[in-house]
């Protein structure tokens, strides 16, 4: 197992409301491997996307990285912990976009309509590089071929809203690689694009890593984009990773009742017509009504009474590589807090 | 022996023509044909998909027949509960009232569907009320069986909308739906806002109700891994036309359009162990205001021939009830999915 170029460890990321305190993030911890994809996968408030942005320091208040560990590992072997960052810093605008290029889901939003592409893709290149305007220009159109653009050269000077989605989400992977960055997050970066289109730009994702010997983080809640994508899976609930292993590993042999009930509640188009789907019980608890114990013990059909609602259960390895939070595989527990007590610490 | 289900919707011809006008007098100069020649019908209790990517008509398709919007050209011919055809598009506006109370629709958007200041019971009475339901206690009533039906409890009934999660909203709109007890529920993406254990839930509350009430569907989507577990057929659509038309399975297994080959290799299939070579069509989903000669697919079907690009394809009777606008159906050996289900299931 080569060295982990990232290293997320007991991450905690809060959102300070009037209401009480979402723990958004709960005590995550992952590891990506240099040329690897990571999938982070889980339904929504999982935590995947402030995850995401915890680990580019771009949190919004009222929520802020409370507690926890991001170490990223330098070519020349240091290790810098980007929690420790002043998030508006000069240090960790230097890694974001710079060492960490980053795509999201929306590509009408996260592009200006004011600025041509080539300017914006010119702007990001000379941010983090000495380039004059002209090498910068020439590399801009460079990027667009690369992400396979068509007419780069005239493209260069069109705006976002010129560009219908699926280039328009290639613009923001040019810019994401614009500091040819050795890791790349990628949040939903097809949900808003049709199969056909995600098609494309899934092919290019894994075409780019290939070439350019990225690292990805993917995050989505599509398990069949997972699938297809990742090598390695977290599966989130609640702010916590409740399973993580190889691919193979979480999609044929999950350990944990809630991967094992999300995959078999995924329609396929491999059923048979007119089949129904199984489902979980229940549905995802509101923000403010954390279950205590494990968080998905409400929901979960083979709660141990007396221990998931009692006590937050601490991975357990199955395998080298393969970690499950679940008391069902034995492993040691914490005792949950009682509700609302950490609120009134505050 | 029971006798062959008669049809409950026949669709024949239907066009609208959006127009595009230009300068000054505002002339127009042109037309978005987003729906162009679409013909289809769906019997008693059968649920037909219509399923494509953005901008190829599917919803307008489902808006005109609810006369949401009035077609440009064509007959939607809706048989009444008293047995005789109506044929809605020629109706006056007037007479659309007592036609609206038998077929009714499910939105995509739980979240702005459902009016934030009024109560459950009144959100779903409202249909009642229109329809001359005068007395408040009868409503009620009516409302808790409604709730009943949809698997709700009827102590939410003074509750808001914003009490509740995407998938309870859901419900709530399908109760609002079947208030009336219509024979005919045009689904619009009814699933798609939903995370995949509400999305689960819902689906299958969606062929329960079908199976108690009788009801007919007109599902609308984009997710074919969904249409598989509902539908009965499939109706493929492209740039404002019905390109493929068949029975599910046959549709998923043998399909006999080119584009519909490629929509389903573009799907990502939850299974790691099936990362197989996609059929990604090239280029981008044609401009229905400026659509390609001929066959509308041709710029980025891998098996045009000359006669694809000068003569436009009609839909021609393959076997057994299945329908496709190709020159080349009886040639092409196209690939589907295979059936079976998927290994996570075990």
């Amino acid at each position: 197992m080569a060295e982990p170029i990232l290293s997320v460890r007991r991450l905690c990321t809060w959102f300070h409301q009037d209401e009480g305190i979402v723990r958004a993030v709960d005590g995550a911890s992952f590891d990506l491997e240099p040329g690897h994809t990571l999938g982070i996968v889980g339904e929504s408030g999982c935590g995947k996307s402030v995850t995401a942005r915890s680990i580019l320091r771009i949190v919004e208040r009222p929520g802020r990285v409370e507690s926890g560990e991001i170490l990223l590992r330098r070519p020349d072997g240091s290790v810098v912990d980007l929690v420790k960052l002043d998030g508006q810093g000069r240090e960790m605008r230097e890694v974001r976009g710079g060492e960490i290029g980053y795509v999201f889901q929306e590509p009408m939003s996260s592009l200006s309509s004011f600025h041509t592409i080539g300017n914006q893709l010119i702007e990001a290149i000379r941010l983090h590089s000495d380039m004059s305007k002209k090498a910068a220009r020439d590399r801009a159109v460079e990027l667009l071929t690369l992400v396979g653009i068509p007419r780069p050269a005239q493209r260069v000077d069109s705006y976002s809203f010129e560009l219908s989605g699926g280039l328009r989400q290639r613009v923001m992977i040019a810019l994401a690689l614009a500091a040819e960055p050795r890791i790349l997050i990628a949040d939903e970066p097809t949900t808003a694009l049709d199969v056909t289109t995600q098609a494309q730009i899934l092919d290019l994702l894994r075409k780019l890593q290939a070439e350019q010997g990225l690292a990805v983080i993917l995050i989505t809640h599509d398990m069949g984009v997972i699938a297809e994508m990742a090598d390695d899976v977290v599966v989130m609930y609640l702010g916590r990773d409740v399973e993580q292993g190889p691919v193979e590993t979480i999609f044929h042999d999950p350990a944990h009742p809630y991967t094992r009930s999300l995959l078999q509640s995924i329609p396929s188009v491999l059923a048979e017509p007119r089949s129904r789907l199984r489902t979980i019980e229940g549905s995802i608890p509101h923000p403010y009504a954390r279950p205590a114990g494990c968080p998905f013990h409400p929901r979960c059909a083979d709660a141990i009474a007396g221990r998931c609602d009692r006590s937050l259960p601490e991975p357990t390895h199955l395998g080298a590589r393969h970690a499950v939070s679940c008391f069902l595989y034995g492993g040691s527990g914490v005792p949950a807090l009682p509700a609302g007590l950490l609120e009134r610490a505050e | 022996m029971t006798a062959e289900p008669q049809t409950i919707l026949e669709v024949e011809g239907l066009r609208k023509w959006f127009p595009i006008s230009r300068g000054l007098l505002r002339r127009v100069v042109g037309h978005v044909r987003a729906v162009d020649d679409v013909t289809f019908s769906i019997k008693h209790g059968e649920t037909l998909s219509l399923v494509g990517e953005s901008g190829c008509g599917k919803t307008t398709t489902s808006r005109c027949i609810l006369r949401a919007l009035t077609p440009t050209d064509g007959a939607i011919r809706f048989r009444t509960e008293t047995g005789e055809q109506v044929d809605v598009a020629k109706l006056p506006k007037a007479g659309l009232r007592p036609l609206r109370r038998q077929m009714q629709m499910i939105f995509q958007d739980p979240f702005s569907s459902l009016n934030p200041r009024m109560t459950i019971t009144d959100i779903i009475a409202e249909p009642l009320l229109v329809n001359g339901v005068r007395d408040l206690e009868t409503r009620r009533r009516r409302v808790r069986e409604l709730l009943d039906l949809v698997q709700l409890p009827a102590a939410y009934m003074n509750r808001f909308p914003h009490a509740f999660s995407g998938g309870q909203r859901q419900r709530i709109g399908i109760a609002r739906a079947l208030a009336l007890n219509p024979a005919l529920i045009v689904a619009d993406e009814p699933v798609s806002a939903l995370d995949v254990s509400v999305q689960a839930q819902v689906v299958n509350l969606l062929l329960d109700l079908q199976d108690r009430l009788g009801l007919s569907y007109l599902f609308v989507a984009h997710d074919l891994s969904v249409v598989k577990h509902v539908s009965d057929r499939v109706a493929v659509m492209y740039v404002g036309k019905i390109v493929e038309l068949a029975p599910t399975a046959d549709l998923f297994t043998r399909p006999r359009h080119p584009y519909t080959e490629a929509l389903l290799s573009a799907v990502p299939v939850p299974d790691p162990r099936r990362r197989t070579g996609r059929i990604v069509p090239l280029g981008e989903v044609a401009d229905p205001a400026n659509p390609p000669s001929g066959c509308h697919f041709h710029p980025r079907c891998r098996y045009a021939v000359e006669r694809c690009r000068v003569e436009i394809p009609a839909l021609r009777p393959m076997a057994d009830d299945h329908l496709a606008r190709c020159h080349l159906a009886e040639e092409l050996n196209l690939a589907g999915v295979q059936e079976g289900h998927p290994p996570a299931t075990t």
